[in-house]
């Protein structure tokens, strides 16, 4: 997964606690590198010529009839079509059971003082505007580089990553596709290994 | 189209029309819902808001009070509820099924389970399963899928995808397909081993049943199809039976409060809603 300056079309790296989008043009590659280590990434995607077509958890899931993403897992809308293929994946496995955190689901999960706290929703809500996207666009996303296991009893959970500092995964897009990120902010779980750190988003062709 | 044609005039196709009238079908809805029998065991005729037999590959929906206890039951073995679920002030606050087995910590829904929307608050309690094989990872089909596997999935074909239905009935509430997230699947069950991968384990026996609390005023959506990873090759989905009936919300008193921790931050987030919005 080496890029040379010819093939990169952008390469940016996304501040700690910040949001990021971009469209990625069909065969073009999405590469992003967890800089600092164990830093989640959540994402959703969108059909770039009709944002009505969305990332879809569940078909995603039950297309592959796997809970993980890694190589090889098609990124499936909500019409079951593919947006973008999983090319390689230098961690083993992502999540996409979890969720965004909110700064509504955090009073819930710590408690009514984390209500001022930064989160990924305010991160999505803000980028996707730009877009046109509203509340009614956000919907079940992935986690790169988050582990989510989920026990026997159905227990489940986000437990400490799997990912290390310059850890990368590839996608490559199918259809033409709005990416929209939010470098997670969360502190009062492991998902950030508590510490949120920057990540790099390169597109190449 | 001759003369002799009982419709060939509008009086004869009033009577043709009319003549309609009281023909019964094995799903369909019973209308006033009070005239359902026999009554759910405890519950006042009277207080029933809907009585309804879904067919497989059907679907519906209904606007209902906070407080209401909706009952949907697998009459002969293979039905498959896939229920999404609105506020019904604001449908754009719905069912976040990451958050509903992200913060209770648990994938698979039993009696219990709180669904929870988007903004941190209870949708919905199950108070009662019989079954308890249902699934929150796999979501409904696709017309794509469907064609897959069946050789069509419209609305109007033989073997209709659950989100082609959800989004139908999405649209009567004002709605539309951005409106139409993931939902949860009730009577077939799937379980996830260690690496991930998904184990179908079907469905419990016929006459199963599941009760959803209302814990705010909802939109209900259901779309009666088959799940997606149900393995048989032909199309095959049964009768779903739904009945609800109006009652008061979870008591201040009932342990569904205080489950847990996040369960009691949940309740109390919903209380402060009604509270300022001026729901009893």
């Amino acid at each position: 997964m080496t890029e040379t300056l010819d093939d990169v079309i952008s390469d940016h790296v996304v501040a700690a606690r910040a949001p990021w989008s971009a469209v990625v043009r069909a065969g073009e590659l999405l590469t992003i590198v967890d800089l600092g280590g164990n830093q989640a990434v959540d994402c959703l995607l969108y059909n770039a010529a009709d944002t009505a077509e969305r990332y879809s958890a569940p078909d995603t899931i039950a297309g592959q009839g796997n809970l993980f993403l890694s190589t090889g897992s098609r990124l499936r809308s909500g019409l079951g079509r593919v947006l973008m293929t999983v090319v390689s994946d230098e961690v083993g496995r992502h999540d996409t059971i979890g969720g965004a955190c909110s700064k509504e689901s955090n009073t819930l999960r710590y408690g009514h003082h984390t209500k001022y706290q930064h989160a990924c929703v305010e991160n999505f809500l803000a980028e996707g505007s730009r877009w046109g996207l509203t509340k009614r666009d956000l919907v079940s996303n992935i986690n790169w580089y988050m582990n989510v296991p989920v026990d026997p009893d159905g227990s489940l959970g986000i437990v400490d990553g799997l990912s290390a500092p310059g850890l990368r995964v590839a996608l490559r897009a199918e259809l033409d596709t709005l990416v929209l990120v939010s470098n997670c902010p969360q502190v009062n779980n492991p998902c950030n290994g508590f510490d949120p750190t920057p990540v790099r988003m390169i597109i190449t062709r | 189209m001759t003369e002799d044609s009982s419709t060939a005039t509008t009086l004869g196709a009033r009577e043709h029309a009319r003549a309609q009238g009281g023909a019964r079908a094995e799903a369909m809805p019973t209308l006033p819902a009070s005239s359902w029998a026999p009554p759910p065991d405890g519950v006042d005729p009277a207080t029933l808001t809907w009585a309804e037999t879904v067919a497989g590959g059907g679907y519906t929906s209904k606007l209902i009070s906070r407080g209401s206890t909706v009952r949907l039951t697998d009459v002969a073995g293979d039905a498959c509820a896939h229920l999404l679920l609105f506020n019904a002030d604001q449908s754009w606050e719905r069912l976040n099924v990451a958050d509903t087995v992200k913060v209770l910590w648990q994938a698979y829904l039993g009696t219990g389970h709180l669904l929870l929307s988007d903004q941190g608050r209870v949708l919905a309690s199950i108070v009662a399963d019989t079954s308890v094989r249902h699934d929150a990872l796999c979501g409904t089909s696709s017309r794509l899928r469907n064609e897959g596997r069946y050789g069509d999935g419209a609305a109007q074909g033989p073997s209709p995808a659950g989100r082609e239905l959800q989004v139908l009935a999405a649209a009567k509430h004002g709605m539309a397909g951005r409106d139409v997230g993931p939902g949860l699947s009730f009577f077939k069950g799937v379980r996830a081993e260690s690496d991930g991968a998904l184990t179908w384990i079907g469905a419990a026996p016929a006459g199963s049943f599941v009760e959803l609390r209302a814990e705010m005023p909802l939109v209900v959506v259901i779309a009666n199809v088959p799940h997606p990873l149900d393995p048989r090759p032909e199309y095959t989905c049964s009768t779903l039976e739904v009945l609800a009936w109006s009652g008061p919300g979870t008591a201040a008193s009932d342990p569904l409060r205080t489950a847990s921790p996040e369960a009691e931050r949940a309740f109390l987030n919903t209380d402060d809603y009604l509270a300022a919005r001026g729901i009893r």
